[in-house]
């Protein structure tokens, strides 16, 4: 059964976008990742504008994050000033990236650009995955639990602006986590991604944060750039499309709790690698496409279509 | 009085001709209006009519004329890049041409010329008065391959068939991504290598049902298209909270 999608203008199968949705929800529920970075270079595959597919990607995002946080809410998991901090840098970093956005879309070199990003984070993210996963599953059975120092000073807590974040336990400077949050919504509005493989890592290394709240706080930044950059590639470039978005979460939720389900049963170092594995691979396709010389060198491009 | 005797030698005429006895060339379309609505994945619309015997027939179909930007990529560091673009006015957006027979074979060049039949008959300039005949001519036969790939220029078809010399049908094809606007649907009726007679009937091309209240809406009313689709975000995000909370 075919769907015409209003914006993304072209005619797809349902169950092949339902089946899409699901099997990143299920990935997304097993491994606890918030799914943007495979679900929007597939949508591209499957013959989706890299415009439009990075802008709808991120309206799904809002819904699958909402879900997500909710859960962390109840467990009282969610650093809220830590949280409005990294949304402060979130938003101008949303506001630069749909600019930036728009910028590159009027210049022609929109699609370059997200493939890029796509095949430097992927590649960072994905080969970084698999290292540590065999690292694992090589000293599975010895005890590496390493102890971190609770106190360790840098040259970021000389940094102004200092707030006490006290459900995070620290007193850091603003200026670090509305850095994290800037970069995040850059990227959320760029390449249609929760940001999250770049935030928790960054909370956890860079701002020292209990990793109990992580989650949680990130979950609750990302909603809300995410509306932002929704309502912002909505209003400016009309590159939201709100029924491919509704169709790819319907397959999502289910798969997520089915993948979470699956997790709490299934998981190992196995899966992880096998995650690192599709994430390089999912990389290598798309840098491929980027190197291998075109069929054809000209192109009909966006530019002054509307 | 004047009108009434120009009308009776105008049908003193027609009699007068042998197997003539109506209007030389008439066609038309099984429909003249294609919807895409949410379940569209292309359609045929069938084209038929009479012509006098012993002629040919060359069908133009144009659709709304736009501005069309051609990249040409170039090799960075590994990378192929959108690095020179030439900006097309007035392309149209959809163009096939249909024929009786092959087109060199029925109509002479200055034929072809004039009605633009066939796509190196258009006219695609380009507003950049500073590129070089040659270059121009690279990027104008890359547009119209580009056109074709995507199935938008349909040209070299000669599949009008006709039924005892006079009756003539064909289907043109309109693919799913077909562009919306007013359409051009040119007829024409061929003796000795020139058009003998013309007709153009016209055809829209527009969304409709839903999908064309979400695009109506999405471009009209951008902003609020936005807060609705994050609301709807928001709140298919907190029902599935709530339907697996417990599971």
């Amino acid at each position: 059964m075919n769907i015409y999608l209003p914006i993304a203008e072209i005619s797809v199968n349902v169950f092949l976008l339902l089946g899409m949705g699901g099997a990143v929800g299920f990935l997304s529920g097993l491994f606890g990742v918030g799914g943007g970075f495979l679900m929007t270079p597939l949508l591209i595959f499957i013959g989706v504008t890299p415009a439009v597919a990075v802008a709808t990607e991120a309206n799904q995002i809002v819904a699958s994050s909402v879900s997500g946080v909710l859960a962390h809410w109840r467990r009282g998991n969610v650093d809220f000033r830590m949280g409005f901090v990294l949304l402060a840098g979130g938003t101008l970093g949303s506001l630069f990236g749909v600019w930036l956005f728009t910028v590159l879309r009027g210049a022609g070199q929109l699609d370059l650009v997200i493939s890029l990003c796509y095949v430097v984070f992927l590649g960072i993210v994905g080969g970084l995955m698999f290292l540590e996963a065999s690292r694992a599953l090589f000293r599975r059975r010895r005890q590496g639990d390493v102890k971190r120092k609770l106190h360790q000073h840098h040259w970021m807590h000389g940094l102004p602006f200092k707030i006490r974040f006290r459900k995070s336990k620290l007193y850091i400077s603003a200026l670090l986590p509305v850095f994290i949050g800037f970069i995040v919504g850059v990227l959320a509005a760029i390449m249609g991604v929760s940001g999250g493989f770049i935030m928790v890592p960054a909370m956890i290394y860079l701002l020292g944060m209990p990793t109990s709240v992580v989650v949680g706080t990130s979950l609750f930044q990302i909603i809300f750039v995410t509306a932002t950059v929704t309502f912002l590639q909505a209003s400016q470039n009309q590159t939201v499309d709100a029924v491919l978005a509704l169709i790819l979460l319907t397959g999502g939720v289910i798969g997520a709790q089915i993948g979470t389900r699956a997790g709490t049963r299934l998981r190992g170092e196995q899966l992880r690698i096998l995650l690192a594995l599709m994430v390089l691979g999912v990389c290598g396709k798309l840098l491929f496409d980027l190197v291998v010389t075109p069929e054809d060198l000209f192109a009909i491009g966006s530019a002054g279509a509307h | 009085m004047n009108l009434r005797a120009v009308f009776l030698s105008i049908a003193v005429l027609f009699l007068a001709m042998p197997g003539a006895a109506q209007t030389p060339l008439i066609a038309d379309l099984s429909e003249h209006q294609i919807q895409i609505t949410t379940g569209f994945v292309g359609t045929d619309v069938l084209l038929f009519g009479t012509v006098e015997p012993e002629s040919n027939v060359v069908v133009v179909v144009r659709g709304p004329e736009e501005e069309t930007t051609v990249w040409r990529k170039g090799r960075y560091a590994g990378v192929w890049v959108n690095d020179r673009r030439v900006i097309f006015e007035r392309v149209p957006s959809f163009y096939a041409v249909r024929s009786s027979a092959p087109l060199d074979e029925i109509a002479s060049e200055v034929t072809r010329m004039r009605h633009g039949m066939g796509a190196h008959f258009l006219r695609l300039r380009s507003l950049d008065d500073r590129i070089s005949e040659a270059d121009l001519k690279v990027f104008r036969a890359a547009l119209i391959r580009n056109k074709q790939r995507q199935g938008l220029f349909a040209t070299g078809a000669s599949d009008i068939s006709f039924l005892g010399g006079q009756l003539f049908r064909t289907r043109l094809h309109f693919p799913a991504n077909v562009p919306t606007g007013f359409y051009d649907v040119e007829v024409f009726m061929l003796q000795d290598g020139r058009v003998t007679h013309a007709q153009t009937t016209p055809l829209i091309v527009r969304k409709a049902g839903l999908g064309a209240d979400v695009f109506f809406f999405a471009y009209n009313y951008s902003a609020l298209y936005g807060i609705i689709a994050v609301l709807l975000a928001v709140a298919a995000g907190a029902l599935a909270a709530f339907v697996f909370r417990k599971g």
